[in-house]
Protein backbone atom coordinates (compact mmCIF):
# COMPACT_ATOMS: atom_id res chain seq x y z
CA UNK A 1 0.00 0.00 0.00
CA UNK A 2 1.40 3.36 -0.97
CA UNK A 3 0.02 6.92 -0.83
CA UNK A 4 1.83 9.80 -2.52
CA UNK A 5 0.94 13.49 -2.48
CA UNK A 6 2.59 15.06 -5.51
CA UNK A 7 3.14 18.80 -5.95
CA UNK A 8 4.60 18.38 -9.45
CA UNK A 9 3.10 17.14 -12.70
CA UNK A 10 3.26 13.33 -12.87
CA UNK A 11 2.85 10.66 -15.53
CA UNK A 12 0.41 8.10 -14.06
CA UNK A 13 1.50 5.30 -16.41
CA UNK A 14 5.16 5.81 -15.56
CA UNK A 15 4.26 5.77 -11.83
CA UNK A 16 2.23 2.62 -12.32
CA UNK A 17 5.09 0.87 -14.15
CA UNK A 18 7.59 1.97 -11.51
CA UNK A 19 5.40 0.80 -8.61
CA UNK A 20 4.73 -2.56 -10.24
CA UNK A 21 8.39 -3.11 -11.10
CA UNK A 22 9.33 -2.48 -7.46
CA UNK A 23 6.84 -4.99 -6.04
CA UNK A 24 8.42 -7.80 -4.01
CA UNK A 25 8.99 -11.16 -5.69
CA UNK A 26 6.20 -12.67 -3.57
CA UNK A 27 3.69 -10.58 -5.58
CA UNK A 28 4.75 -12.16 -8.88
CA UNK A 29 2.12 -14.68 -9.95
CA UNK A 30 -0.21 -13.86 -7.04
CA UNK A 31 -2.50 -11.33 -8.74
CA UNK A 32 -4.82 -11.93 -11.66
CA UNK A 33 -6.35 -8.46 -11.90
CA UNK A 34 -5.16 -4.87 -11.86
CA UNK A 35 -7.72 -2.04 -12.00
CA UNK A 36 -6.59 1.52 -12.62
CA UNK A 37 -8.36 4.87 -12.49
CA UNK A 38 -6.76 8.11 -13.69
CA UNK A 39 -8.46 11.46 -13.11
CA UNK A 40 -7.45 14.28 -15.46
CA UNK A 41 -8.15 18.00 -15.29
CA UNK A 42 -10.72 19.23 -17.83
CA UNK A 43 -10.67 22.70 -19.39
CA UNK A 44 -14.35 23.28 -18.58
CA UNK A 45 -16.64 22.98 -15.57
CA UNK A 46 -20.27 23.89 -14.99
CA UNK A 47 -20.54 25.58 -18.39
CA UNK A 48 -17.39 27.72 -18.05
CA UNK A 49 -13.95 27.46 -19.66
CA UNK A 50 -11.28 26.82 -17.01
CA UNK A 51 -7.67 27.91 -17.61
CA UNK A 52 -6.04 26.48 -14.47
CA UNK A 53 -6.69 25.24 -10.99
CA UNK A 54 -5.15 25.20 -7.52
CA UNK A 55 -5.61 22.05 -5.44
CA UNK A 56 -5.29 22.67 -1.70
CA UNK A 57 -4.96 19.91 0.91
CA UNK A 58 -4.60 19.49 4.68
CA UNK A 59 -1.07 18.13 5.19
CA UNK A 60 -1.17 15.22 7.60
CA UNK A 61 -4.93 14.66 7.56
CA UNK A 62 -5.05 14.10 3.80
CA UNK A 63 -2.38 11.40 3.92
CA UNK A 64 -4.04 9.81 6.96
CA UNK A 65 -7.42 9.59 5.22
CA UNK A 66 -5.97 8.22 1.99
CA UNK A 67 -4.13 5.55 3.99
CA UNK A 68 -7.33 4.72 5.93
CA UNK A 69 -9.28 4.42 2.68
CA UNK A 70 -6.66 2.02 1.29
CA UNK A 71 -6.60 -0.01 4.51
CA UNK A 72 -10.39 -0.36 4.58
CA UNK A 73 -10.45 -1.42 0.93
CA UNK A 74 -7.63 -3.89 1.56
CA UNK A 75 -9.67 -5.60 4.29
CA UNK A 76 -12.99 -5.43 2.45
CA UNK A 77 -11.81 -6.62 -0.97
CA UNK A 78 -8.71 -8.67 -0.11
CA UNK A 79 -6.41 -6.34 -1.99
CA UNK A 80 -2.93 -7.67 -2.56
CA UNK A 81 -1.57 -4.20 -3.23
CA UNK A 82 -2.82 -0.62 -3.74
CA UNK A 83 -1.47 2.73 -4.87
CA UNK A 84 -2.84 6.27 -4.70
CA UNK A 85 -1.02 9.26 -6.20
CA UNK A 86 -2.78 12.63 -5.83
CA UNK A 87 -1.66 15.95 -7.20
CA UNK A 88 -1.73 19.21 -5.21
CA UNK A 89 -0.77 22.79 -6.08
CA UNK A 90 -1.12 24.56 -9.43
CA UNK A 91 -2.61 22.35 -12.16
CA UNK A 92 -3.22 22.89 -15.86
CA UNK A 93 -5.86 21.23 -18.08
CA UNK A 94 -4.81 17.75 -19.23
CA UNK A 95 -2.60 17.27 -16.14
CA UNK A 96 -3.27 14.10 -14.16
CA UNK A 97 -4.96 14.80 -10.82
CA UNK A 98 -5.23 11.33 -9.33
CA UNK A 99 -4.10 7.76 -9.92
CA UNK A 100 -5.73 4.84 -8.09
CA UNK A 101 -4.56 1.30 -8.76
CA UNK A 102 -5.40 -1.98 -7.03
CA UNK A 103 -4.14 -5.53 -7.46
CA UNK A 104 -6.35 -8.54 -6.59
CA UNK A 105 -6.72 -12.24 -7.39
CA UNK A 106 -9.85 -11.73 -9.50
CA UNK A 107 -11.34 -8.93 -11.61
CA UNK A 108 -14.58 -8.42 -9.66
CA UNK A 109 -12.84 -7.24 -6.47
CA UNK A 110 -10.43 -5.11 -8.49
CA UNK A 111 -13.18 -3.21 -10.34
CA UNK A 112 -15.28 -2.65 -7.22
CA UNK A 113 -12.36 -1.73 -4.97
CA UNK A 114 -10.94 0.80 -7.43
CA UNK A 115 -14.35 2.51 -7.70
CA UNK A 116 -14.88 2.35 -3.93
CA UNK A 117 -11.50 3.96 -3.19
CA UNK A 118 -12.23 6.78 -5.65
CA UNK A 119 -15.67 7.50 -4.22
CA UNK A 120 -14.35 7.49 -0.64
CA UNK A 121 -11.47 9.74 -1.67
CA UNK A 122 -13.89 12.22 -3.22
CA UNK A 123 -16.18 12.33 -0.19
CA UNK A 124 -13.66 12.10 2.69
CA UNK A 125 -10.11 13.09 1.78
CA UNK A 126 -9.48 16.80 2.49
CA UNK A 127 -8.71 18.37 -0.89
CA UNK A 128 -10.24 21.55 -2.30
CA UNK A 129 -10.21 22.85 -5.87
CA UNK A 130 -10.01 26.52 -6.79
CA UNK A 131 -10.61 27.26 -10.47
CA UNK A 132 -9.38 30.13 -12.58
CA UNK A 133 -11.84 30.75 -15.41
CA UNK A 134 -10.84 32.04 -18.86
CA UNK A 135 -12.94 35.14 -18.27
CA UNK A 136 -10.84 35.95 -15.21
CA UNK A 137 -13.07 34.87 -12.35
CA UNK A 138 -11.65 32.70 -9.56
CA UNK A 139 -13.97 30.37 -7.66
CA UNK A 140 -13.89 27.46 -5.23
CA UNK A 141 -15.45 24.24 -6.53
CA UNK A 142 -18.31 23.65 -4.10
CA UNK A 143 -19.33 20.09 -4.97
CA UNK A 144 -18.21 16.97 -6.77
CA UNK A 145 -19.63 15.90 -10.11
CA UNK A 146 -21.81 12.77 -10.23
CA UNK A 147 -19.73 9.59 -10.12
CA UNK B 1 -5.98 26.10 27.42
CA UNK B 2 -4.34 26.52 24.02
CA UNK B 3 -6.21 25.49 20.89
CA UNK B 4 -4.64 25.52 17.45
CA UNK B 5 -7.26 26.53 14.89
CA UNK B 6 -6.97 26.11 11.11
CA UNK B 7 -9.24 27.25 8.31
CA UNK B 8 -9.00 25.84 4.81
CA UNK B 9 -10.22 26.86 1.34
CA UNK B 10 -13.37 29.00 1.34
CA UNK B 11 -13.49 28.96 5.17
CA UNK B 12 -10.15 30.78 5.21
CA UNK B 13 -11.58 33.36 2.80
CA UNK B 14 -14.60 33.75 5.05
CA UNK B 15 -12.46 34.29 8.12
CA UNK B 16 -9.97 36.63 6.46
CA UNK B 17 -6.42 35.70 5.57
CA UNK B 18 -5.64 33.85 8.80
CA UNK B 19 -4.98 30.25 7.91
CA UNK B 20 -3.67 29.17 11.28
CA UNK B 21 -4.30 30.73 14.66
CA UNK B 22 -3.34 29.60 18.14
CA UNK B 23 -5.83 30.74 20.72
CA UNK B 24 -5.10 30.98 24.40
CA UNK B 25 -8.54 30.52 25.79
CA UNK B 26 -9.24 31.45 29.35
CA UNK B 27 -11.28 28.91 31.26
CA UNK B 28 -13.81 31.57 32.20
CA UNK B 29 -14.69 32.04 28.53
CA UNK B 30 -16.68 28.85 28.95
CA UNK B 31 -15.59 27.35 25.65
CA UNK B 32 -16.31 23.64 25.78
CA UNK B 33 -17.30 22.50 22.30
CA UNK B 34 -16.18 23.08 18.72
CA UNK B 35 -19.31 25.17 18.23
CA UNK B 36 -18.30 27.39 21.18
CA UNK B 37 -14.86 27.76 19.57
CA UNK B 38 -16.37 28.85 16.24
CA UNK B 39 -18.42 31.53 17.98
CA UNK B 40 -15.28 32.68 19.84
CA UNK B 41 -13.18 32.84 16.62
CA UNK B 42 -15.75 33.98 14.06
CA UNK B 43 -16.53 37.42 15.48
CA UNK B 44 -20.20 37.14 14.63
CA UNK B 45 -19.89 35.27 11.35
CA UNK B 46 -22.43 32.49 11.12
CA UNK B 47 -21.09 28.95 10.75
CA UNK B 48 -22.07 27.70 7.25
CA UNK B 49 -24.35 24.66 7.35
CA UNK B 50 -22.03 22.60 5.16
CA UNK B 51 -18.81 23.26 7.08
CA UNK B 52 -16.82 20.17 8.01
CA UNK B 53 -14.84 19.97 11.25
CA UNK B 54 -11.80 17.92 12.22
CA UNK B 55 -10.16 17.69 15.63
CA UNK B 56 -6.63 16.32 15.60
CA UNK B 57 -7.26 15.32 11.97
CA UNK B 58 -10.38 13.23 12.62
CA UNK B 59 -13.88 14.28 11.59
CA UNK B 60 -16.12 15.36 14.48
CA UNK B 61 -19.42 17.20 14.84
CA UNK B 62 -19.91 20.68 16.25
CA UNK B 63 -20.83 19.38 19.71
CA UNK B 64 -17.47 17.66 20.17
CA UNK B 65 -15.74 18.64 23.43
CA UNK B 66 -12.32 20.19 22.88
CA UNK B 67 -9.38 19.99 25.23
CA UNK B 68 -6.03 21.69 25.75
CA UNK B 69 -3.64 21.47 22.75
CA UNK B 70 -6.26 20.20 20.31
CA UNK B 71 -5.88 21.13 16.65
CA UNK B 72 -9.27 22.14 15.27
CA UNK B 73 -9.85 22.60 11.53
CA UNK B 74 -12.84 24.10 9.74
CA UNK B 75 -13.27 23.51 6.01
CA UNK B 76 -15.91 23.24 3.25
CA UNK B 77 -17.03 19.97 1.59
CA UNK B 78 -14.06 18.25 -0.01
CA UNK B 79 -13.58 18.17 -3.79
CA UNK B 80 -10.54 16.02 -4.53
CA UNK B 81 -9.99 13.46 -7.28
Amino acid sequence: MKVIINSDCFDPWQRLNQFQSEMPDTMQGSYGATAVFVGTMRDFNEGDDVSDMFLEHYPGMTERYLENICLQATKKYDLLESLIVHRVGHIKPNDSIVLVAVWTEHRKQAFIACRDIMENLKSKAPFWKKEQLNKGQIRWVEKNTQG
Amino acid sequence: MTIHVKFFASMRDLMGDDQEISHNILEQKNIKTVDDLWIYCAEGKERPNNVLIAVNMDYVDAQYFIKDRDEVAFFPPVTGG
